[in-house]
C-alpha cells in the first residue's frame, strides 16, 4: 500500500516545504505575540520575586510603590522591625528616569537598596555586589552597559561595578541598583537652579527672614534640602507565619498600607499592566483567526490545484476515504512543519526584541494543538471539494 | 516519475525533518524552562585581604571664626572683603561709636577738673601745716614763759589750743587732699572703661585667615553676636567624613587615608583620620569624622565634595570568596556549591569584607571548593545548572 499523500508531497515537495515554511512563519509571529503577552506579565512577577518580600509597606491609601507613588519616612521601617513576626524590613525607593553615560542615555529604574535587605539585587552575572557607601551602581544587562562604566544619574557620577539579568521594572524597563542614601538624594533632590530658586524665594519671605534673628533664614534652608523620604518598606516575615497575620497590625496599628505577594501581583497584572496586556490578547485573538483562515484557504487551494489528479484517482476507482485521508495527512503535514518551523524562527527572534519575550512550552504544546485542530478543520473545506469533483472533470477539462 | 528520483526525493525530505526536528530539540534544551542555567564557577581560595572604610564629606575648616559685636550696635565701616589675607590683631571692622567719643571728652575734662582741685587742696595742706607750725612754736614759747610764772596759765591754754586746731587743720587738709586724689583716679578708671568700650567697637582678627565672608555693610544694624565678618585659618582645612555605621568597623584615628576632592578625582590626595567624633549621627546612621590632609592642595575650597577611602591593616592570610557568590536563603548566607551532583547550599560565616568585592569567610567553606560565583537566574537546590567561563554580559 503506497501512501497517496507522500507521493504527492514527493511529485511537488517544493512547493509543499516552501507552504510550511511561510505557514511556519506566520506561525511563529503568533507564538512570539503570545511571548510578548508572557513577557509583560512575567516582567511583573520578575519584579516582585525579585525584590524577596513578603510585604510591601508602602504610605496610607495608596496601592504603591510600583502602581501609584507613595513616600513614607524613612525610620517607618525601625517600629516596623520591631513587630511581631518581621524577620526583615528595608527601605527601598524606585523611580523611573533617563540615566546618562556619556552621549546616549537609558530608560531605567532606579532602586536604591540597603545591601544584604530585601529589595538589593540577588544574583550577578559579572562583577561585585556594591561595596561603597556612596557612588557605586549594579545595573541590569539590559541597560547595556558594562563593568567600570560611569554613570551619571542627576548630578553624581556613578561606577557600574557588577551586572544582574531580568531585573526590570513592571514596564520592562532595566533597573540600576545604586545605595539607599544615594537614590533618595537623586529621587528629591531638585536641579540647582530650583535650588537657588527656592533659596531666593524662602529669602524673599519675611516670616523666614527677620531681621534681629540671625541664623533663621540658613536653619530654614537647610532643612529643605534635606530629604528623608523612601517609596516603601519591604518585608520579610519570619519562617511559618502568614503574611497577612503580620500585614493585619501594620495597616491597623501603623496607619500604613501593606499588601501581600498575592495582592502585589493582583495589583500589577490587573491594574498596572492590564490595559496593554489586553491590547497585546486582542491583537493575538486577531492574529490567531487570521493565521487559521490563512492555513484553510492554502490548503484549500492546494488541493483545488490538482483537481484533475484527483479527477483521475477518482475515474480509476479510488475510494472516497482513501482520498480525504490524502489530503487531511497532507494538512496535518503542513501543519507539522509550520509548527516547527515556527518555534524555532521565534526562539531566534525572540531575543532580539527589546524588551522581555516569555516563549512557554505550554504555550507551545497548546499552540501545536492549535494548529493541528485548524489543519484539520481546514481540510474539510478542501475534502468536501475534492469529494464533489465529477471523475469525468479528468478527460473533460 | 523514476524510481531512483523517487527515493532521493523521499531521502531528502526525510533529511529535511531530521534536520528541523534536531534544530527543534536543541532549541527547546538551550532556552526555556528546559534549559539549564548557566553558571560560572570560582574555587575558594586563600588570600589575605586588604579592607578599606569608604565615606564621604565636605572640606571644612578646623579653625572659623565669627565676628561680631557684642551688643548691638550700626556697623560703621567694614576694613576688609571676602578673600583678603588677614594678620591677628588687625582692624576688620568698626561698629558706629554713637557717643562715646563724646564721653570720652567729657570724662578727660572732668579728670583735668580733678587734677587742679587736687592742686588747691595740697596748697590747703600746706597752708595747714604753717599754720600748725606756728601755733607749735608758740605753744612752746609760752610753755617756758608760763613755766617761769611771765604769763598766766589761761594764756597758755589759749596757745595749746591754738596748737591742737591747727595740727586737725592739717589732718582736714590731707584728708581733703586724698579724697581729690580718690576723685581723680575713679575719673581715671571710668575713662580707661570707656575707652575700653570705645576699643570693644572696633572688630580686631583673633588670629590670621582669610575672610570667607562679609555679613553686613555699613550703616546695617546687627545684633548682639551675630556676625560682621568671618574668618577662617586655611592651614586648618579637613574631611568632614561621614562613613555609614555599618561599615565603619575599625575605624580609628591615625588610619592612613586617601582623598578624592570633586574637582579632581582622578588625582587623590594622602591624609590620615585626625579625630572620629565619640557621637554618631542617629538619625543618618552614619559616624563621623574628620581626616587631614598631608599637604594642603591648592586652591582647595571649602564645602567641596570628597570620596575618603580609609585603608584598614591587611589581615591574615584567610579563604576569601567573592561577594556575587554570597547568597541568602531562609535567613542564612552561604554560598552555592556546584561539584559533580549538582547544588548544595553551604552557610557560612563571614568575616571582613574588601572594597574590592571579596569577602573573608571564617567558617563553612574548604580551599577549593567550587563556589558558584556568577548565576543566569536565581538558584534553587533542585536548578539544573551547566557550567561556563563567563556568562554574556550584553543580552537578557
Amino acid at each position: 500500500m503506497i501512501s497517496l499523500a507522500g507521493r504527492d508531497i514527493l511529485h511537488s515537495w517544493s512547493k509543499f516545504v516552501l507552504t510550511g515554511v511561510g505557514l511556519g512563519l506566520l506561525i511563529g509571529v503568533t507564538l512570539t505575540m503570545t511571548g510578548v503577552y508572557r513577557g509583560m506579565v512575567d516582567d511583573a512577577r520578575m519584579l516582585l520575586a525579585n525584590s524577596r518580600a513578603d510585604l510591601w509597606v508602602v504610605q496610607q491609601d495608596t496601592q504603591g510603590p510600583y502602581a501609584e507613588s507613595s513616600s513614607l519616612r524613612d525610620d517607618t521601617v525601625r517600629s516596623i522591625l520591631g513587630l511581631p513576626g518581621v524577620a526583615q524590613a528595608a527601605n527601598v525607593t524606585y523611580f523611573t528616569m533617563q540615566v546618562r553615560s556619556g552621549a546616549r542615555d537609558v530608560r531605567a529604574m532606579v532602586v536604591g537598596f540597603e545591601p544584604g535587605q530585601p529589595g538589593a539585587p540577588g544574583f550577578l552575572v559579572a562583577g561585585r555586589h556594591v561595596t561603597r557607601s556612596h557612588y557605586e551602581a549594579v545595573a541590569d544587562v539590559a541597560t547595556g552597559f558594562s563593568l567600570g562604566e560611569r554613570i551619571r544619574i542627576r548630578r553624581h557620577d556613578y561606577t557600574v561595578v557588577g551586572l544582574t539579568r531580568r531585573m526590570v521594572s513592571s514596564g520592562g524597563d532595566p533597573m540600576v541598583f545604586i545605595p539607599l542614601k544615594d537614590a533618595q538624594e537623586a529621587q528629591f533632590l531638585k536641579d540647582n537652579d530650583a535650588i537657588l530658586n527656592e533659596r531666593e524665594r524662602t529669602a524673599a519671605n519675611p516670616v523666614f527672614n527677620r531681621p534681629g534673628v540671625p541664623g533663621l533664614l540658613e536653619a530654614v534652608q537647610a532643612s529643605q534640602a534635606s530629604s528623608r523620604s523612601v517609596n516603601a518598606v519591604l518585608v520579610q516575615v519570619q519562617p511559618g507565619l502568614s503574611a497577612e497575620a503580620v500585614a493585619e497590625p501594620i495597616r491597623r496599628w501603623k496607619h500604613l498600607e501593606a499588601y501581600t505577594r498575592e495582592q502585589m501581583e493582583e495589583i500589577l497584572v490587573a491594574k498596572l499592566i492590564a490595559t496593554s496586556a489586553r491590547q497585546i490578547a486582542m491583537f493575538l485573538v486577531i492574529l490567531a483567526v487570521v493565521s487559521a483562515a490563512i492555513v484553510a484557504f492554502i490548503i484549500y487551494t492546494m488541493t483545488l490545484g490538482k483537481i484533475r489528479e484527483i479527477a483521475v484517482l477518482k475515474l480509476i476507482g479510488t475510494r472516497n476515504r482513501t482520498i480525504a485521508g490524502m489530503i487531511l495527512q497532507q494538512a496535518l503535514g503542513l501543519g507539522l512543519i509550520g509548527f516547527v518551523v515556527g518555534k524555532i524562527s521565534a526562539t531566534f527572534w525572540a531575543p532580539l526584541f527589546p524588551k522581555y519575550v516569555l516563549l512557554e512550552t505550554g504555550d507551545a504544546v497548546r499552540g501545536l494543538v492549535a494548529v493541528m485542530l485548524i489543519c484539520a478543520l481546514a481540510s474539510t473545506l478542501a475534502i468536501r471539494a475534492a469529494l464533489q469533483v465529477d471523475p469525468a472533470a479528468a478527460i473533460g477539462g | 516519475m523514476k524510481p531512483n528520483a523517487t527515493f532521493k526525493r523521499s531521502l531528502g525530505l526525510g533529511l529535511l525533518a531530521v534536520l528541523l526536528l534536531a534544530v527543534l530539540t536543541f532549541v527547546m534544551l538551550r532556552s526555556g524552562p528546559l534549559a539549564a542555567t548557566r553558571v560560572t564557577v570560582q574555587p575558594a581560595q586563600r588570600a589575605s585581604l586588604a579592607p578599606a572604610l569608604f565615606g564621604i564629606g565636605t572640606v571644612q575648616a578646623r579653625r572659623a571664626y565669627f565676628i561680631g559685636p557684642t551688643a548691638a550696635a550700626r556697623v560703621l565701616r567694614v576694613m576688609v572683603d571676602v578673600g583678603d589675607t588677614v594678620q591677628a590683631g588687625q582692624l576688620l571692622a568698626e561698629m558706629d561709636p554713637v557717643d562715646l567719643d563724646e564721653r570720652l571728652a567729657a570724662l578727660d575734662a572732668a579728670l583735668a577738673r580733678a587734677g587742679s582741685t587736687a592742686a588747691a587742696a595740697e596748697a590747703q595742706r600746706q597752708d595747714a601745716l604753717a599754720r600748725k607750725e606756728l601755733a607749735q612754736m608758740n605753744a612752746r614759747r609760752d610753755a617756758d614763759l608760763a613755766s617761769r610764772n611771765f604769763i598766766s596759765a589761761g594764756a597758755l591754754e589759749a596757745r595749746l589750743q591754738e596748737q591742737t586746731s591747727a595740727e586737725a587743720a592739717v589732718a582736714a587738709a590731707a584728708a581733703n587732699l586724698a579724697a581729690t586724689r580718690q576723685d581723680r583716679d575713679r575719673l581715671a578708671a571710668e575713662r580707661d572703661g570707656l575707652r575700653r568700650q570705645r576699643d570693644n567697637l572696633r572688630l580686631l582678627a583673633p588670629a590670621a585667615g582669610v575672610v570667607t565672608q562679609r555679613d553686613a555693610e555699613p550703616g546695617s544694624t546687627v545684633v548682639a553676636g551675630q556676625a560682621v565678618v568671618q574668618l577662617v585659618d586655611p592651614a586648618s582645612l579637613w574631611v568632614n567624613v561621614r562613613f555609614d555605621q555599618g561599615r565603619s568597623a575599625g575605624l580609628a584615628a591615625g588610619l592612613r587615608a586617601e582623598i578624592a576632592l570633586r574637582s579632581n578625582p582622578a588625582q587623590p590626595l594622602p591624609g590620615r583620620v585626625a579625630r572620629v567624633e565619640a557621637v554618631s549621627d542617629s538619625v543618618t546612621e552614619e559616624r563621623l569624622a574628620q581626616v587631614a590632609f598631608d599637604r594642603l592642595p591648592a586652591g582647595v575650597s571649602m564645602g567641596e565634595l570628597a570620596e575618603v577611602t580609609v585603608s584598614l591593616p591587611a589581615t591574615a592570610e584567610s579563604l576569601v570568596v567573592s561577594n556575587a557568590s554570597l547568597q541568602r536563603r531562609a535567613g542564612q548566607v552561604g554560598v552555592w556549591l556546584a561539584d559533580g551532583e549538582g547544588l548544595r547550599f553551604a552557610p557560612v560565616r563571614v568575616g571582613l569584607a574588601g572594597l574590592d568585592g571579596r569577602v573573608q569567610v571564617l567558617d563553612g567553606l574548604q580551599p577549593g571548593d567550587p563556589v558558584v560565583e556568577y548565576s543566569e537566574k536565581e538558584l534553587g537546590p533542585d536548578s539544573r545548572v551547566s557550567v561556563v567561563s563567563s556568562l554574556p554580559g550584553r543580552r537578557p
